[in-house]
């Protein structure tokens, strides 16, 4: 039996358990301890919101004061655009990663209802000072997250009343639990105790990675007995239960490795709308292997924005140069484009971020 | 390596002849290996020495109305990993699960996982709110719960994400770190059952909702069944109030179901027709599979075991000879019914002794003693359940759930043990 059925089944039991008590109070003893809620006190704890919109208050906002809420609320965290500053979550783009390696979860890529945005950007946000946003304001921001992610035009209003004819990219992305069926089955044979498998050699090691905080193992002793087998090794990035940091990826031996790496560092405010690297597509922002020294807006099946049209029309090459001054202030450079970032102030990240793009070729 | 005869595997009674000797063992060993490490030569002072503690008196009482460990114990504390999330506020950290025994976590050093940091609550401010579709919404005081009929359960709670970060491969050294999500303790409080029917629950009622009162109100929706199964709406930890980072003055307990439903400061409790579908169970804690779909209410820890010691922070100190490989071993699903052990990276296996066996959702304590004759080993310890789950390689979990489903990685884990004593978090291949 599928676990959906089990839980369809375990539902109808409970339900007629449920009636039982119900039907025969008697049945429950009860102490007459505590006091009846009072319908403010209910109204002030009770707020949260179901997919079906059970729970939202009556209310609009619009993408513009979304736009000066998220500023003033959200960007320090959230960056200006949802990309994400520090380690904090991303919150737009990602559309279409989440079979990649390292899959970007925002709202627009991954959340399945918008209900449950509006419930924790007005319950649990902002962070260090929440449940002060009003409904009016809260529509506003999950508007301007939906805008955002690409999902609204500039103009929309998200109230009440439209709310639940937003269906999110990643609606049907979700299954209930099913290892009771798939993995329960496999795991409950028989435990073999001996020859059970051919004899092992290791392939990979903490100790390679120096993940583990300085000074936190108390007697750990590294040193490695030479006699031990030393298969290959994979390199891997630290890897986060949350947003790991962007995988090392191959170097031009031209480059200045350390130039890359920072730039690498640094991909991190990128990484949410554009890709690199072997097997890059097109995502919120077109994939970027080969930009440096490339023709501007000539990523084939990207749609870009109209001034970067005229701008390609134009014949702007995209000389390190030119990238330069258009990440320092992409709106400056460029006013109208589509790509959401505020830009890079230091010189030197610039310069980092370009030999990084330098590092993937077509 | 030397295998080990049954009777060093079995019986807790001391009687064979190789656990006799390594009783004797260990009461002469303390000194020896203070000494040199191997027999001692000379008189050792520690004993023909009069020593000022055996001469001068020690502490009165009251010197520390409410004690903490000797100082000799200052690094048995828990630790974060600082990249793994942007803050400490809204963060976690590890219990030194390498450093303990038995199988009850002590408060002080049980790990913590806050959304946005731990409050302070008193028992005078602290309310409780039932609501939604039930006869009569309620309001509790702390001093109300007090009144109702409690139980006493051990369990374990264990963060879904315990062991996340091994996902894509061996990556800290320590079982602190890769399995250290975890505590146990004997919880008192009032099973949640008796607060529902407190105010009469509604046909339509199949789910309840928690929430916790501090910033985040972190809120997890849960089935009706479980909810009148065995949930605890809990108090007090071993014996004494819960500490404020375990969600102090009330917490839920949710035995065998992942620790983020183990709502802290629990406000209030909502029945309602389905899930709510909050932060919690859509954007996290749902496990993304291969095909970019995501598992969701992946509620109950699969079983799962690891040998604390010797681990990367536990290294062979003494040499070759009588060596003690613990460790722990839960399952959300039942009672731990056998631990096996392997030192060859899982060709052969010999059942471990359960110092401990622990009840449903709680901790069980495994011991292997045995001869180790100094050369590397690669050690593995594999649950088994009461339902007949037997715990999966990483392997055979990944081929299945990929590398991106960051939650409910119950994989075997195993450490390679160098003759010199020194052991590391590695993965093996055959």
């Amino acid at each position: 039996m599928s676990k959906s059925k089990a839980n369809l089944k375990a539902t109808a039991v409970l339900a007629s358990i449920l009636s039982g008590v119900i039907a025969l109070p008697a049945v429950a003893q009860t102490y007459n301890l505590g006091r009846t809620a009072l319908p403010e006190e209910i109204a002030a704890w009770d707020v949260s919101i179901e997919p079906d919109g059970t729970g939202l208050p009556v209310g609009s906002g619009d993408v513009f004061d979304g736009e000066d809420l998220w500023v003033e609320n959200c960007a320090m965290c959230h960056g200006d655009f949802g990309e994400g500053a520090g380690a904090y979550p991303v919150i737009a783009g990602g559309i279409g990663t989440l079979t990649d390696r390292r899959p970007v979860k925002t709202v627009g890529s991954y959340w399945p209802y918008l209900s449950t945005v509006w419930d924790y950007v007005h319950r649990s946000m902002p962070f260090g000072n929440a449940q002060i946003l009003s409904p009016d304001e809260t529509y506003a921001i999950t508007a301007y997250i939906l805008y955002s992610n690409g999902l609204v035009e500039d103009d929309f209003v998200l109230s009440n009343e439209n709310f639940t004819d937003i269906v999110m990219p990643n609606a049907d992305g979700f299954y209930v639990d099913d290892r009771n069926d798939v993995e329960v089955p496999l795991f409950s044979a028989e435990a073999c105790m001996s020859d059970c498998i051919a004899p092992v050699h290791v392939t990979r090691r903490a100790t390679d990675l120096q993940s583990t905080p300085e000074g936190a193992v108390t007697r750990f002793a590294p040193d490695r007995m030479a006699a031990q087998d030393t298969a290959a090794q994979d390199t891997a990035a630290p890897e986060a239960p949350t947003e790991a940091p962007a995988a090392a990826e191959p170097e031009q031996p031209a480059l200045d490795p350390e130039l890359v790496a920072a730039g690498e560092g640094l991909w991190r405010q990128c990484r949410s709308c554009h890709r690199v690297g072997e097997g890059a597509r097109n995502a919120t922002g077109p994939m970027l292997n080969g930009v440096v020294g490339r023709a501007a807006g000539a990523v084939e099946g990207f749609r870009y924005s109209g001034p970067m049209q005229d701008a390609a029309a134009a014949g702007l090459v995209w000389t390190p140069q030119e990238l330069d001054a258009f990440l320092e202030n992409p709106r400056q450079y460029m006013p109208r484009t589509r790509m959401s970032f505020r830009g890079m102030q230091d010189a030197a990240d610039r310069a980092a971020m370009i030999a990084y793009l330098q590092s993937f070729a077509e | 390596m030397t295998d080990m005869s049954d009777d060093d595997t079995q019986g807790v009674g001391g009687t064979s002849r190789r656990e006799f000797l390594f009783k004797a063992g260990l009461a002469a060993g303390g000194a020896v290996v203070a000494a040199t490490g191997a027999s001692a030569q000379e008189a050792d002072p520690l004993i023909t020495n009069v020593q000022d503690w055996a001469s001068a008196t020690g502490v009165g009482v009251d010197e520390t109305p409410y004690g903490m460990p000797i100082r000799f114990e200052g690094d048995v504390v828990r630790r974060r990993v600082p990249w793994l999330t942007a803050d400490p506020i809204s963060s976690i950290n590890f219990t030194p699960i390498h450093a303990l025994d038995g199988t009850i976590t002590p408060q002080g050093c049980a790990f913590e996982r806050h959304h946005s940091g731990a409050i302070e609550l008193s028992k005078d401010d602290y309310r409780l709110m039932i609501t939604g579709l039930v006869d009569r919404p309620l309001v509790f005081t702390y001093d109300d719960l007090m009144r109702f009929p409690r139980e006493n359960h051990v369990y374990f709670c264990e963060c879904a994400a315990n062991s996340g970060m091994e996902w894509g491969g061996a990556q800290l050294n320590g079982a602190q770190f890769t399995h250290g999500m975890i505590h146990n303790m004997e919880y008192t409080g009032i099973p949640l059952r008796i607060l529902l029917e407190e105010a009469g629950v509604q046909p339509e009622g199949q789910w309840v909702y928690v929430e916790g009162a501090d910033a985040s109100s972190n809120g997890r929706s849960m089935p009706m069944e479980k909810a009148l199964d065995d949930v605890l709406v809990a108090f007090a930890a071993n014996g004494e109030a819960l500490r404020m980072e375990h969600g102090y003055p009330v917490r839920l307990v949710v035995p065998g179901w992942e620790g983020n439903m183990w709502v802290k400061w629990l406000r209030r409790i909502g029945v309602t027709h389905s899930a709510v579908e909050a932060r919690e169970e859509t954007s996290k804690y749902t496990d993304l599979m291969p095909d970019g779909r995501a598992r969701k209410w992946t509620w109950e820890m699969d079983a799962k075991s690891v040998v604390t010691s010797p681990s990367p922070q536990m290294p062979i100190d003494h040499g070759p000879g009588p060596l003690v490989i613990t460790g722990l071993a839960w399952s959300g699903r039942g009672r731990i019914e056998r631990v096996d052990v392997s030192l060859d990276g899982g060709v052969n296996w010999q059942t471990a002794r359960l110092g401990t066996q622990g009840g449903k959702a709680a901790l069980s304590r495994f011991y292997l003693e045995i001869e180790w004759d100094g050369s590397p080993m690669l050690l593995q310890s594999r649950a088994m359940d009461d339902t007949g789950y037997v715990q999966p390689t990483k392997d055979q979990l990944r081929e299945i759930r990929g590398l991106n489903s960051v939650y409910h990685n119950n994989g075997i884990q195993t450490w390679a043990v160098y003759e010199n004593g020194a052991v590391e978090n590695v993965e093996v291949e055959s």
